[in-house]
């Protein structure tokens, strides 16, 4: 039976990254998917008629432009249309728009003070310095601090350099920043509240905390540390949907030689003598190589695909409890035609945003009120966009897709898995929010799948449905990720590696975790470092 | 006699009145005394309209001049160095026209219009030269630059939203074909053709039909995305097509001052735009010389290493002397080749496909000037170059 140098366990996005880059390098690479189809959470499914969704992530930022042009993702099939704007839509029949036009983005926030129309350039100054600060580390392995191997040395000595050429002041606000909630952030800024309200949307995205609790601030960093061809904290669409990079990578990987298999689920990573041997399928099937590669979450690879005789026990019991709550859900809906939003002046910009239905810091705490008591938000965040307006290629001429991304959402209910009705009932409460805000947009549903984390756990193999393989909290990033003493993508058996999003600089389709596990898997193997560099001082 | 004094502002165009309701940026700048727009709402996304929906580029300011005449087809195949008996009505060939010396006076496309008539486009004016080319000859030229006006509706849901718009049979138009089709009464003249290297046509009626047109083209097109773009979205897509623009990647050789800043179409990169083989053109016995004895200059492509444009940058072929070879004449970052490319011209011997020059970049972040210097390779084919440019029919986006 044939023997392969190495295989990747999960075609998500950052699975495909390490096969491609592993493949290019000269191995022979083995990927295996579960499903039949590829990219994880990274996906376009056609499940309706001449619809194409994106059914889990669905805007595009954080993929690192290194790795795109590095593995010539372009020729590959990929494009990344950046999209402007978005819109609050408020209770009380105003709205507050978000727009890429700097001096209309000021006079928009000067209607509701201009006080907050000024300090949004602080603010806008302040957070693109820590996004600066971050983004030099997503192409690097993190240093062990307790190490003292040259690399580990160097490393540190880097990261050091870098945070002293902040200067003290914004040393000592790094060091808060990392901590504090997106609230108090916002709070240093900004007075009114349908602003704050807008912006810490991006602290919560994904994550089972609340507005108020430490660490959102963080969470509003990776959301804006991404580029659209050099425009930072930009966001754009696919063309054809996230499933478009996956497809792009995997074109990539086989051009580089390497094998994809889909309909084969691992069930175990099977290991000899404290050596990976290869992996045994679900159907019984052996493949044997002395690399493997898991892009599946920590939990997944750790819990469900090892046995737990071949782990240790402090590193196991680490293991378990690794944050990885879920907290989202999501809609993908085929709609007749575009709805409208009274609301919004005919012809704006906004229409080609985003959209978004909560004003009130109040109603965004309640939200997570909700999930803490086990149950999805009755008055959910809501981030929706309609990809449509911009892309002609998933949907017919004149109909639309519309993603909505649901912040509460949890992995069970109150404690109990979920029920077909519930999920249903979560769906029609997002719908029921849309339409208060859209009289036309019920009657122009054509198809709609709802997805709570039970669905997306099903399916993608999120564990717990959460969508960055766990939480970006101080505690669970850099050295720490996945868990102290592994996070050079190493696992705790010879042979064995970790590329999935659980690993630094974590979730997103970001492709990062994938290569840099590659670089690693390399250099073992004294290989030639064939992935890129940052492209630096942008 | 009373004269009316010429006009002192610029032009308008006659897609002026929408373009104005659409605009939202008010930067113009002048195209050969007509008011053209940079941008209208926001060059990044009319850029990206181009290549992921439609732009709609105004041509109007376009040299156009309309040659008939039992000498046409002589006379345009004296002027060009490209075999024009090849191009048959219907067709559409970009061309080249050089002075004695063979140096390049200017690009531009001729269209076979019908047996024997032929309108030639480009961004100069040529009255001059073209009547001292056709002495003896029984051609007519008339300048119809405003009298025609235009639009590049370029994108991958361009064919799309023609055929919304009721012009039957486009589909069979392959590209560098032209065709013809009544529009309300008019003559609607579409070509295949387009400065963006992606699938794209060029509509062309008279000035009275102009909003009529600009109106049924935007109504067709509003499932399609489609949106008016200006010069600086256009800029980008030429670059990544590789093409060159005059004044920019060469000069024009009857404008230029100093000796050597002209260039020839070998130089440029244009070889198979000369035919030696076909009766005499202007500028034959200088090229077939510099054929002979080699050329000074080459027109290079070139993928740059990172992610900062080398604008003006030298080329060096070892960055540790840094003897200039040669200098980058356009650059950009390009969004959908993921990309950093220039377009430059190196001095022969450099400059052969595979080669690795160097590029000393500047560039400025919050008021502090940097520089790399980053691998240059050399490469032959377009940067931009997708299938749909030549599918025929095209697909629906
Ligand atoms: C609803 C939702 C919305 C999101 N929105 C965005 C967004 O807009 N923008 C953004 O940047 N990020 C977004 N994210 C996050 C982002 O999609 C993920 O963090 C990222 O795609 C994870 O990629 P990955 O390659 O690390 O892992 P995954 O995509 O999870 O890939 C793991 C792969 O392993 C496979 N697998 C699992 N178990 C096995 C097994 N035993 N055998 C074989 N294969 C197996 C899975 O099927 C899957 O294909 C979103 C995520 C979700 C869920």
């Amino acid at each position: 039976m044939k023997t392969y140098d190495a295989i990747v366990v999960g075609a998500g996005h950052n699975g495909l990254t390490n096969a491609a880059y592993l493949a290019k390098s000269g191995l022979d690479v083995l990927c295996l998917e579960k499903n039949d189809y590829i990219g994880g959470a990274t996906v376009s499914r056609n499940l309706y008629k001449d619809w194409y969704y994106s059914n889990c992530s669905y805007v595009c930022s954080l993929l690192r432009p290194e790795i795109f042009r590095d593995l010539d993702l372009a020729r590959h099939g990929l494009q990344v249309t950046p999209y402007g704007g978005g819109t609050v839509f408020m209770e009380n029949g105003d709205y507050l728009g978000n727009y890429p036009n700097a001096e209309v983005h000021y006079r928009e926030y000067a209607r509701f003070s201009k006080a907050d129309a000024d300090a949004y350039e602080r603010y806008s100054a302040d957070t693109m310095r820590q996004c600066r600060f971050i983004r030099d580390f997503l192409l690097r392995t993190p240093p062990d601090p307790t190490s003292f191997k040259p690399k580990d040395l160097r490393e540190l000595a880097h990261l050091g350099a870098k945070f002293y050429e902040m200067g003290e002041q914004r040393m000592y606000d790094t060091i808060r920043f990392w901590t504090m909630s997106v609230a108090e952030y916002l709070d240093e800024y900004f007075e009114t509240d349908v602003i704050k309200a807008a912006l810490s949307g991006s602290g919560i995205i994904g994550t089972a905390l609340g507005i108020h609790s430490p660490g959102t601030a963080y969470v509003l960093l990776h959301h804006y540390m991404g580029d659209v061809d050099g425009n930072m904290g930009a966001w754009g669409y696919a063309r054809g949907g996230m499933g478009s990079v996956a497809k792009a990578i995997c074109s990539a990987f086989q051009s580089y030689g390497g094998e994809l298999r889909t309909d084969a689920g691992v069930e175990q990573i099977t290991v000899s003598n404290k050596k990976v041997t290869g992996v045994a399928l679900t159907t019984g099937e052996e493949i044997k190589a002395p690399i493997v590669v898991s892009a599946m979450d920590v939990k997944r690879t750790f819990l469900k695909c090892m046995d737990k005789n071949d782990l240790d026990e402090d590193f196991y019991r680490r293991v378990k409890n690794f944050k990885i709550r879920g907290s989202s859900g999501k809609l993908n809906i085929a709609l007749d035609g575009l709805p409208t939003f009274p609301a919004l002046p005919k012809g704006s910009p906004l229409l080609d945003g985003d959209m978004h239905f909560i004003d009130s810091m109040e109603r965004m705490e309640r939200a997570y009120d909700d999930w803490k008591e086990g149950t999805w938000s009755k008055d959910p965040y809501v981030d929706m966009v309609i990809p449509t307006v911009c892309d002609p290629t998933m949907a017919p001429p004149g109909k639309h897709f519309m993603s909505c991304f649901v912040q509460y959402c949890p992995a069970q209910v109150e404690g109990r898995d979920w029920t077909d009705e519930e999920r249903d009932q979560f769906g029609q409460t997002v719908i029921d929010q849309i339409s208060e805000y859209s009289p036309d947009f019920k009657d122009l549903i054509l198809h709609c799948e709802v997805r709570t984390p039970r669905e997306i756990e099903n399916e993608a193999g999120l564990t717990e449905g959460n969508i960055f393989h766990g939480e970006l909290t101080m505690d669970q990033l850099m050295f720490n990720r996945p868990i102290p003493g592994y996070a050079q993508y190493r696992g705790p058996v010879g042979g064995l590696y970790m590329c999935g999003s659980s690993n630094h600089p974590g979730g997103g389709v970001m492709a990062a975790p994938g290569c840099n596990a590659a670089r690693e898997i390399l250099t073992d193997l004294k290989r030639p470092d064939i992935t890129p560099v940052n492209f630096g001082d942008d | 006699m009373t004269v009316q004094e010429v006009e002192q502002g610029r032009y308008r165009s006659p897609f002026y009145p929408r373009q104005a309701e659409l605009d939202r940026l008010f930067q113009w700048h002048d195209w050969k005394g007509y008011a053209t727009a940079d941008g209208f709402y926001d060059t990044d996304l009319e850029y990206f309209s181009i290549r992921n929906s439609t732009g709609v580029f105004d041509l109007t300011p376009m040299t156009k001049y309309r040659i008939t005449g039992p000498d046409s087809l002589a006379f345009i195949n004296r002027l060009v160095t490209r075999d024009m008996s090849k191009i048959k009505p219907g067709r559409v060939a970009y061309a080249v026209w050089c002075d004695d010396q063979g140096q390049v006076i200017d690009d531009g496309t001729i269209f076979h219009l019908k047996k024997g008539e032929y309108r030639l486009c480009s961004q100069e004016r040529h009255m001059a030269w073209l009547r001292m080319s056709a002495i003896g000859m029984d051609v007519t030229i008339v300048d119809e630059t405003m009298d025609v006006c235009g639009l590049a509706v370029q994108g991958p849901t361009s064919f799309s939203i023609l055929k919304t718009m009721g012009l039957d049979g486009i589909e069979n138009l392959r590209p560098f074909g032209l065709t013809h089709f009544d529009f309300q009464g008019a003559e609607l003249m579409v070509s295949r053709t387009g400065f963006t290297g992606d699938l794209g046509y060029e509509i062309w009626i008279t000035n009275d039909k102009a909003i009529e047109l600009w109106d049924a083209l935007f109504d067709a097109g509003k499932n399609y995305g489609i949106m008016a773009m200006g010069t600086d979205a256009l800029e980008h897509s030429r670059i990544e097509a590789g093409f060159i623009a005059a004044y920019i990647d060469f000069l024009p050789a009857d404008a230029t001052v100093r000796s050597g800043r002209s260039r020839s179409p070998l130089e440029l990169g244009l070889e198979w735009l000369v035919d030696f083989k076909k009766p005499n053109f202007n500028g034959r016995r200088a090229l077939a010389e510099e054929k002979r004895s080699g050329s000074t200059w080459r027109l290079v492509k070139l993928d740059i290493e990172g992610n900062k444009p080398a604008h003006h940058s030298y080329i060096y072929a070892n960055p540790k002397t840094k003897k200039e070879v040669g200098f980058i004449t356009s650059a950009a970052w390009s969004p959908v080749c993921k990309q950093n490319i220039a377009l430059g011209t190196v001095r022969v011997p450099h400059g052969n496909v595979g080669e690795k020059l160097f590029v000393e970049i500047y560039y400025q972040r919050e008021m502090h000037w940097s520089r790399v210097m980053a691998e240059a390779t050399v490469v032959d084919k377009p940067f931009w170059d997708p299938p749909r440019k030549r599918a025929t029919p095209p697909g629906p986006f």
